[in-house]
């Protein structure tokens, strides 16, 4: 273990160690912790720029009650949901399959598709950009969820695929030939054989693509306008322009914004992890 | 029919499985790759014709001083954004030990990856405020003047950076931390034998073996400093006078804002971010596939 462990370190060292562990987390986490301090604060404080001492009363329920019975902001919650959730259920279904295919069938130009994938999940978005809002436009699902959805499920399913295509590959191929020796068919091996083998990676490509998704501002910003099918990353933008000086809603606003995938990371850490640093270790 | 496919499914079957996925794939991202490198030859508004202008955007582009500006601040953007990498490995050191609830500051240090740029974006806004942000309460403690940092042409893309740096540093620890779990323990005990420790130790015994964790680091970083869009947006959207644009916000910014709808324009801007990644797409591409060879 590196760098040595501290219980073999003496008793002082062992003592700073204990007290520098929160106090370099508060640090860390210093502007977030001003923020949610913040979302508590009365107007009164922000107006008379108390923003820093202790708050002179605590307004948690009037303020997260503000943001949502005068703006739109449950609207745009709610449309996140309903862009995210079916990406993460389109983009890994669709991976799963091509993932199999590249992983398991050896033919012509399979590596080549498979770094078509690669290479494509890391281009700019700025070079889609103009041709991606054209033809959604043109599909009329311009300023839709789903017009949305369908282009972050294609996207994301580049990055799907080299996670799929990697964690198929690692799975022992023995299991695929015994069942082809059976007479099992492709389609059968696919759901019977390598499916339920593959739940720790769909359930670490889920939470990170909720996590992706959700916090997706640049194709917000292209394809939707309106509170009607903004999610909540454009809608905070706008509402960030409205609430000029008001603090203490912007601050509630970030803290319900950022609630879901962090309510989604401590639910499904180890999974949330292992799908992160894939690749991260040999 | 049946008896076709019972014949062929091991040829029919990959086709089937890659089909939908492709297809998808090849619609929303590999067609308009081409489709922005020809509209970059037109001059077009998005809506009415477009107007063939050969290189003309280009040649624009070559005179055109927010262009170079939006690159010099990618450049900066590029080299600062490295520092998450060793500033994510210094964290991680420190976090690897095995006292008692770790676990959940390490959870904890790597919050600020998990919420979205826009929130950070607005987090860091409010720390640099002049009147009442907490960087210039620090500030003033030292006896320093106060600071608008993001109306300040000099040092508001630094400022931005620094709030880029603080979720990618997070990810940089989470990698390394995954790294180090796998550190080979017995050669850490030979190297201390051997009367090595410290820098030296890991200089030279846990650096090599941290090698696959440092390269995705590298790839993730390299990537998301050529892609910060979400910060510049949210907290300067680009100004003071465009001074902290980016190629990812400029490119935005021509193709439709209150400046107009220039789409090829934007598009030309959009190849040369495009053709600048490229050259980090390709050489992990060819590291991909020295791997692949390998097995």
């Amino acid at each position: 273990m590196f760098p040595r462990p501290i219980e073999k370190a003496s008793p002082p060292a062992k003592a700073l160690y204990k007290i520098a562990l929160p106090v370099a987390l508060i640090i860390w986490l210093l502007p977030l912790l001003a923020v949610a301090l913040t979302s508590l604060r009365s107007q009164a404080d922000i107006l008379n720029g108390n923003y820093w001492g202790w708050p002179t009363s605590f307004n948690m329920l009037e303020n997260y009650t503000a943001i949502f019975e005068n703006t739109p902001i449950g609207q745009y919650i709610l449309n996140s949901f309903r862009v995210t959730i079916p990406t993460v259920i389109g983009a890994v279904s669709l991976s799963c399959m091509t993932g199999f295919a590249l992983a398991v069938y050896k033919f012509k130009g399979n590596l080549l598709l498979f770094f078509l994938f690669v290479a494509g999940n890391f281009v700019p978005f700025q070079i889609l950009m103009v041709p991606v809002r054209d033809f959604t436009v043109g599909l009329g699902i311009y300023n839709t969820i789903s017009g949305l959805a369908l282009f972050h499920i294609a996207f994301q399913t580049g990055f799907c695929t080299l996670f799929m295509r990697n964690f198929i590959k690692a799975l022992p191929f023995e299991l695929i030939e015994a069942a082809r020796v059976e007479g099992v068919s492709e389609i059968r091996i696919f759901w019977y054989v390598v499916l339920p083998l593959m739940k720790p990676a769909i359930a670490a490509l889920s939470v990170l693509i909720f996590t992706f998704i959700w916090n997706d501002y640049f194709w917000a910003m292209v394809l939707t306008q309106g509170a009607d099918t903004q999610p909540i990353t454009a809608g905070l933008n706008s509402l960030n322009g409205q609430w000029v000086s008001s603090w203490h809603l912007v601050s509630a606003g970030s803290i319900v914004a950022a609630m879901p995938p962090v309510i989604m990371f401590f639910l499904m850490q180890r999974h949330f992890i292992a799908g992160l640093t894939l690749g991260a270790v040999k | 029919m049946r008896d076709y496919w019972r014949a062929n499914q091991q040829r029919l079957a990959p086709v089937l499985f890659l089909l939908p996925g492709l297809l998808m794939f090849l619609v929303y991202v590999v067609v308009p790759i081409f489709q922005s490198v020809s509209i970059s030859f037109y001059a077009w508004d998005g809506l009415g014709e477009k107007e063939y202008v050969g290189i003309a955007n280009y040649v624009e582009l070559m005179d055109d001083e927010a262009f170079y500006t939006s690159l010099k601040n990618n450049v900066i953007w590029l080299v600062l954004y490295m520092l998450a990498i060793p500033a994510g490995l210094f964290v991680a050191l420190f976090l690897n030990q095995n006292v008692r609830g770790i676990r959940i500051y390490k959870s904890l240090f790597f919050f600020p990856f998990v919420i979205s740029q826009v929130v950070v974006g607005l987090v860091f806004s409010w720390f640099y405020d002049p009147s009442y942000g907490l960087f210039n309460k620090i500030l003033g403690f030292f006896g320093a003047d106060p600071m608008a940092i993001l109306a300040d042409e000099d040092w508001v893309t630094y400022g931005i950076i620094i709030a880029g740096l603080w979720p990618q540093t997070a990810y940089c620890m989470i990698l390394y931390l995954t790294g180090l779990n796998a550190v080979d323990s017995e050669q850490i005990e030979a190297a201390r034998l051997d009367n090595a420790k410290g820098l030296k130790l890991l200089w030279y015994i846990i650096l090599p073996q941290l090698r696959p964790a440092t390269f995705i680091a590298m790839v993730v970083t390299i990537i998301g400093a050529l892609r910060s869009f979400d910060l510049v947006s949210i907290m300067t959207n680009g100004g003071p006078w465009g001074s902290s644009r980016v190629l990812a916000f400029y490119m935005y910014e021509q193709a439709f804002s209150e400046y107009g709808f220039r789409m090829g324009y934007g598009a030309a801007i959009a190849v040369v971010l495009f053709a600048i990644m490229m050259i980090y797409i390709a050489a992990f591409l060819y590291k991909m596939y020295r791997d692949e060879r390998g097995h």
